[in-house]
């Protein structure tokens, strides 16, 4: 356990270093391998998270939370839906994160949780008011644009596409952009 | 049972359930829930053109695009066989608004009236579905996770940063559902 401790903390060092001044905190603040496990396993490994990613994906669509109409509501305040499912969802993960913390809980491969703190940067502020915009004409987040392509909207694969491109163009502009 | 599955379910059901995506990826192997990042790791596989930003290791972060394969197939799988074909109960005085835009109620996600392959090709539905898109993916990227990273992933782990953000993706939506669609919607 001891070794795998620290051969993560090399790797985090190693990262900032080699991405320092070209990629300012880049590394924390996506969902990355920051405090990615250390373990090598066999790619089918990965089959688990495709196992959540059905779940997760069955789950947008019985929420309705994909619906372009019930993001319409959202923004119009004409439903609680969307603030209900959104709302427990934080309650939820927020009381099993601290379960996790309080029990010092370990992942199936007995590796210890590591949690990773998000650094402020005013990309939140910029970012989010650009995503904002895109989520109200779209109706769709990231997750749900996937869940509709599987469930036969074949068109959303453009957004998805348009969405690849708009990250693309980000991250070729993104040391112009103020952070 | 199936009777009860078929039907929507609540928010207090599926809301807590999307909530335990959290700890379930985390303790699967301390990943931490995100979706947008996989636009990311397909630009670094696809396109990387000498971009900094694209410039990692992405065959390290390939749990999320099996992942988000997951999503693709769960909604097949949901949509096939766990409906009971009702349509979507909408506010009524949404359908009001809509109708003086010629956007009929369907038995869809979306309006079938944009968001089609034929609405791809009116003004409205390029707008909507293109500049949109790119708008989703250039907004998640620059302010470092969607609705998911930020907004239900930060937010479960206490992070003032993703309360921000949260709040700017709700002003963006609020600012173009309520004064700029409107004038898309009559295009």
């Amino acid at each position: 356990m001891q070794n795998i401790t620290e051969q993560s903390s090399t790797n985090i060092i190693h990262h900032t270093n080699t991405l320092n001044n070209t990629d300012f905190e880049v590394r924390s603040l996506d969902a990355m391998c920051t405090n990615d496990s250390q373990l090598k396993h066999p790619w089918w490994y990965n089959l688990k998270y495709l196992a959540a990613g059905i779940l997760f994906g069955i789950i947008l669509i019985k929420a309705e939370v994909i619906s372009w109409f019930r993001i319409q509501e959202m923004f119009h305040l004409q439903s609680f839906h969307m603030y209900g499912v959104i709302g427990s969802a934080v309650v939820t993960g927020a009381l099993c994160v601290w379960c996790i913390k309080k029990w010092k809980l370990k992942t199936i491969h007995g590796e210890p949780v590591q949690f990773v703190k998000k650094q402020f940067n005013k990309g939140q502020i910029y970012g989010g008011l650009i995503f904002g915009l895109g989520w109200a004409m779209t109706g769709a987040c990231p997750g749900p644009l996937y869940a509709l392509i599987g469930s036969g909207i074949t068109v959303i694969a453009v957004v998805l596409l348009s969405a690849m491109v708009g990250t693309w163009v980000y991250g070729a502009v993104r040391e112009k952009l103020p952070h | 049972m199936l009777h009860w599955l078929q039907a929507p379910w609540p928010w207090y059901v599926s809301g807590p359930l999307i909530g335990l995506m959290v700890p379930l990826l985390l303790l699967l192997g301390n990943k931490v829930f995100g979706i947008s990042s996989s636009l990311r790791h397909v630009c670094a596989a696809c396109l990387p053109a000498k971009i900094p930003f694209f410039q990692y290791n992405w065959k390290a972060e390939q749990w999320n695009l099996f992942f988000v394969g997951g999503i693709i197939i769960g909604g097949w799988l949901a949509s096939s066989y766990l409906t009971n074909g009702m349509p979507l109960n909408v506010n009524p005085n949404l359908t009001e608004q809509l109708q003086t835009y010629q956007i009929q109620e369907s038995n869809s996600w979306v309006p079938t009236a944009i968001f089609s392959w034929e609405g791809l090709f009116t003004l409205r539905g390029f707008i909507m579905m293109v500049i949109g898109g790119f708008l989703v993916g250039f907004g998640t990227r620059y302010a470092g996770g969607c609705t998911s990273g930020h907004s239900i992933n930060g937010l479960s782990n206490l992070q003032l940063p993703s309360l921000i953000a949260t709040i700017c993706f709700m002003v963006g939506g609020f600012i173009m559902a309520n004064l700029i669609l409107p004038f898309i919607l009559k295009l």
